[in-house]
């Protein structure tokens, strides 16, 4: 019914059969609605924030969606700005799924700021003293900046293309695509710096305050670092998915390989800057106003464990398989070097969020815990929902993956 | 926020975060007028018509 829609020399199950799979998925789309119309209409009473938690799942979901989606800038740097030319088989599926962390991260957003109609006030009456105030700028330009990314993949469509001005449209787009592509690193460092200075500002938070280099602190550097080192696995990551889903190879392994290759080495020098960032916070910036490393880990929830894990788990255990040969070869090796690095960033952002929340900070304080509402759950599960309806979407009816025919001839 | 709203300031905060907003704004803005533009004057020139 719509094979004039998809590309060509490349097979698509039945309209029905994607049909019931995109419904499956819709109808978690409206449980997310719901949640999102009752905190929209009732107020941000529908959740479980309160006092300690002005930050908590939502805020953790748009780190975490930003850390993962950088795969989309970095990928970006190093197809247009260092020319690997192998990654142009890749790119394409690495800004659609960035499009999707972006807009998921500002809708959350726009359910989070409670007043979405006064969204506007930030660029109009910005405060230009806060951190936050840059992150909203440069998230949103940098959303600009990768639906302009998409729009070319869109005009491939073999309707749209037919039309010469969208033909003419998208070539003369890829053409200056290095322009866009560097601009969209520019926003993406500071935005992504921007959220981890955040939490390093907390004067008053000891667990996620750190030293500075001039206005920045050094979660600022690390999370810029973390994002480009771990987002190109959360790339391989949903596109060993799509395969699985698929059943079909979409991405020849060399290219991977690359990708895994240096997402394997940024995440092995990342979490040694990580590591030596953690020590001298436990040696020096925490002792220097009153707390020891215990302090912060003698909860059940928040133990030291959760420090290895995000260390070892989910730092140097993925960045060790990915940086030999025989790691990134072995498919099961690889699986688990993605899992756990997505694992270990979305825990980084976790702990920078709600454990800086939860510990204590005076004397008399306690840890304070908190579980989010099911509207909170379902506003952030809904974004996912809707990437997977935008990435089925794109897969159907546009050349996602450029290897995809080459791979599965059809006979 | 422009310099001619009543609450701008000419302070090294203002002009870098606002400036740095209109630096990017400016160049994703003119690459894509230029994109366009070049695209109509392509159709009219009658490129991209017969590339099936």
């Amino acid at each position: 019914m719509d094979s004039a829609l998809i590309p060509k020399g490349v097979k698509r199950c039945p309209l029905p059969v994607f049909a019931a799979g995109i419904a499956v998925v819709g109808a978690v789309v409206l449980w997310g609605v719901a949640g999102m119309l009752l905190c929209w209409l009732k107020g941000l009473n529908q959740t479980n924030m309160n006092d300690s938690y002005g930050f908590a799942l939502w805020i953790w979901a748009d780190l975490a969606v930003i850390a993962v989606g950088g795969g989309a800038f970095f990928t970006g740097f190093l197809r247009y700005i260092i020319n690997k030319e192998e990654l142009k088989n890749i790119v394409n599926f690495a800004v659609l799924v960035g499009v999707n962390c972006y807009v998921g991260a500002l809708l959350i957003l726009g359910i989070d700021v409670g007043q979405p109609l006064r969204g506007w006030f930030i660029f109009w009456h910005a405060n230009v003293h806060s951190m936050l105030t840059e992150v909203a700028f440069c998230l949103s330009c940098y959303l600009g900046v990768l639906i302009i990314e998409y729009i070319p993949l869109v005009l491939e469509n073999r309707q749209i293309d037919k039309v010469p001005f969208f033909h003419n449209l998208g070539h003369n787009m890829h053409e200056i695509m290095a322009v866009f592509a560097a601009t969209g690193v520019f926003l993406s460092c500071f935005h992504q710096g921007s959220l981890g200075g955040v939490a390093g500002v907390l004067f008053g938070r000891p667990f996620s305050y750190r030293e500075h280099l001039l206005v920045w602190p050094w979660t600022f550097f690390l999370f810029t670092w973390s994002a480009a080192a771990f987002g190109p696995c959360f790339t391989i990551l949903c596109t060993k998915i799509t395969e699985v889903i698929t059943g079909k190879k979409l991405v020849k392994d060399n290219v991977i390989e690359l990708l895994a290759k240096i997402s394997g080495w940024m995440i092995f020098f990342y979490i040694i800057a990580k590591t030596t960032d953690t020590w001298y916070w436990a040696a020096h910036t925490a002792p220097a106003m009153g707390f020891e490393l215990n302090d912060f880990y003698n909860n059940v929830l928040y133990g030291k464990w959760i420090l290895y894990a995000e260390i070892i788990v989910g730092g140097f255990i993925p960045a060790l398989i990915l940086i030999t040969k025989a790691g990134r070869r072995n498919p099961l090796l690889l699986w688990t070097a993605v899992l756990l690095a997505t694992f270990g960033v979305c825990l980084n952002r976790w702990v920078m969020v709600c454990q800086t929340m939860a510990a204590p900070v005076l004397p008399f304080d306690k840890w304070v815990l908190y579980s989010p509402s099911w509207q909170e759950v379902s506003t952030t599960i809904l974004p996912v929902a809707l990437g997977i309806i935008v990435v089925s979407l794109s897969y159907r009816y546009l050349p996602v993956f450029p290897q995809e025919q080459e791979l599965n001839p059809i006979d | 926020m422009f310099p001619f709203s009543f609450e701008w300031a000419w302070d090294a905060a203002h002009i870098v975060f606002m400036g740095g907003l209109w630096y990017a704004l400016s160049i994703v803005g003119l690459g894509m007028t230029y994109c366009i533009i070049k695209a109509t004057m392509d159709t009219i020139s009658g490129k991209g018509g017969n590339h099936h």
